[in-house]
């Protein structure tokens, strides 16, 4: 008879035949397995285990080393920029803003977001210049970015992070990877190897084409009168069911002024950012593209043809800046597909991966001490 | 009568066995996903809107599942299992549940301490479950991971021990939990 079993019914001992049954059966010892059998059996069982733990790695890459992750992605630019405790790995200067978005209805048309219906809702943001050091001189020719999350009525959001050059120029995450490598800066002459910029347009005649786009036009003078983009295309939906495309631009209120060449301070677009916004709030209409069928969206290289149907949707306006110390937008991660009901992605291959990027590099920095920003609290109350 | 009887107490309830398939389907989709999305880059986003959801559903799943395990009549272990295995047995039974609840538990407060959106669906999104930190959100988020490699070699130990039952001790271990009724005879 064997033992109970700590959760064994003992009612059933009453019921004779049932208990007679049952034990006989348990009882009923299967025939000895010969050694080899049992050997074969053990052995199947191995494999059987192996196999499982097999697949589990080969799915999170343990059996292709040479292909591009998040982690690895981030990697590189800590390479390229040392680790800066607390900070962006890409984009890690940068200051803090507020404001609000009014909309005036027409982007309904094109997307169902509760954000395109008509109202006003709470915008926090973050400029940034491009790069991985958070002390960096400011420049001219540096990327600019902004970074906005917009709290709509109903608790969903929309993130964005666009930067203030019309295209982007590179077309998949590999090479923006093979660029960041290629840049490298030489260890004895600290700067990076032309012969190795060079090989690497030749063999991406989109980024060349692309960066001439780009020097066909001239950086603005300020963060407050450049136009930032969304780079990437998204798939509107609207209350209908409709699909259509589109990227968007924030074209400033503030009149265009290209830069000079004079010498400034090291911080001279933050500094000028924080006069210009204590003077009076800035404004950018926020103006959707909308796409033709063809018009490639699985390419932020390309421009698409001009004359394109433009909807100005509503006014951006940021009245008010602080240091990132003092700002909750230092601790967004600008997920770029934080997107709300009727806004969705594209098949552009950029942007899961910036998705992917960001949140591995929000996640390095969001466990480690938080070292005092370039643009202090003091500096923006000066 | 009598057969069915028996029949019952040598198998887990039927609602019980149905509980366990689905979440065993559940987890190991979400193993897969979790370790291949941390690797991915063009499927990160695809993946991770995968995961959120499904973690919320095996939260759900596995409160119903210790609700009816409270309310169901358990089959005897084999006779085959001395009394050190019958603790092991229902250690690991405890770990798994533990970790079942625990871990989705854990997904949803780092993303609340984190202040991302914890969109399910379409508009549909939960609160947020934590104060706003991003240290926390770190240390939780290590936590994930240390916790979901427990629960993967967690499960291979649950599926070896089961291989072993069925292949060399041959106890009939595995018909307790098969979808189909085992006659006991």
């Amino acid at each position: 008879m064997a033992p109970l079993g700590a959760n064994q019914d003992p009612k059933t001992r009453d019921g004779s035949g049932e208990m007679l049954g049952e034990t006989a059966s348990m009882e009923k010892h299967p025939a000895p397995l010969t050694a080899g059998n049992r050997f074969a059996r053990l052995a199947g069982i191995g494999v059987l285990l192996l196999g499982v733990v097999g697949a589990f790695l080969y799915l999170g890459g343990w059996f292709s080393p040479q292909k591009l992750t998040p982690a690895g992605f981030v990697d590189e630019f800590e390479r390229a920029n040392g680790i800066h405790s607390g900070f962006r790995r890409n984009h890690a200067k940068g200051v803090c803003v507020r404001g609000f978005f009014d909309s005036n209805g027409q982007g309904a048309r094109l997307s169902k977001a509760v954000v395109f219906q008509s109202g006003r809702v709470p915008v926090i943001g973050r400029f940034s210049l491009g790069g991985g050091d958070p002390h960096a001189t400011d420049e001219l020719s540096t990327v600019r970015g902004l970074g906005l999350q917009f709290s709509l009525p109903d608790g969903e959001q929309w993130r964005t992070a666009m930067i203030d050059l019309p295209v982007f120029p590179f077309k998949d995450p590999q090479a923006f990877y093979d660029n960041l490598v290629a840049s490298q800066r030489d260890p004895n002459t600290h700067q990076p190897d032309p012969a190795k910029g060079a090989a690497f347009l030749a063999s991406h005649p989109e980024t060349a084409r692309a960066l001439a786009i780009i020097k066909s036009h001239a950086p603005s003078s300020g963060f407050d009168n450049a136009a930032y983009y969304s780079l990437n295309a998204f798939r509107f939906v609207n209350a209908d069911g409709m699909s259509t495309y589109v990227r968007w631009t924030l074209a400033p209120v503030q009149p265009y002024e290209a830069g000079t060449g004079a010498s400034q301070d090291k911080d001279f677009l933050f500094d000028g950012l924080i006069a210009s916004i204590q003077q009076h709030p800035l404004q950018w209409r926020l103006v959707m593209t909308v796409a033709q069928p063809g018009d490639p969206t699985d390419n932020a290289t390309i421009q698409w043809p001009a004359g394109r149907e433009q909807v100005d949707v509503g006014t951006l306006t940021l009245d008010s800046v602080e240091s990132e110390e003092t700002s909750p937008a230092r601790d967004i991660n600008f997920d770029p597909l934080v997107l709300p009901a009727g806004m969705a992605p594209s098949n552009d291959p950029l942007l899961s991966p910036r998705v992917a990027i960001y949140s591995q590099s929000f996640t390095r920095r969001a466990g480690e001490t938080k070292e005092p920003s370039e643009i202090t609290p003091s500096e923006v109350r000066k | 009568m009598s057969a069915r009887t028996t029949t019952d107490r040598q198998q887990f309830t039927g609602s019980m066995r149905f509980l366990h398939w689905l979440m065993a389907a559940m987890v190991l989709t979400m193993l897969g996903i979790g370790v291949a999305m941390v690797a991915s880059l063009g499927d990160y986003h695809r993946l991770v809107s995968i995961h959120r959801p499904l973690g919320i559903a095996i939260l759900i799943v596995v409160v119903i599942r210790f609700v009816n395990r409270q309310f169901s009549t358990l089959p005897p272990f084999p006779a085959s299992m001395s009394s050190q295995e019958r603790f092991v047995a229902h250690a690991s039974e405890v770990l798994l549940y533990t970790l079942l609840f625990v871990l989705p538990l854990i997904g949803w407060g780092m993303l609340s301490a984190a202040r991302y959106p914890i969109v399910l669906f379409g508009s549909l999104h939960l609160f947020p479950i934590l104060p706003h930190s991003v240290m926390l959100y770190a240390v939780l988020r290590r936590t994930h991971t240390f916790l979901a490699y427990l629960l993967f070699l967690a499960f291979v130990a649950h599926f070896g021990a089961i291989l072993f039952h069925t292949l060399i001790v041959r106890d009939g271990m595995l018909s307790r939990m098969v979808p189909w009724r085992v006659r006991a005879h």
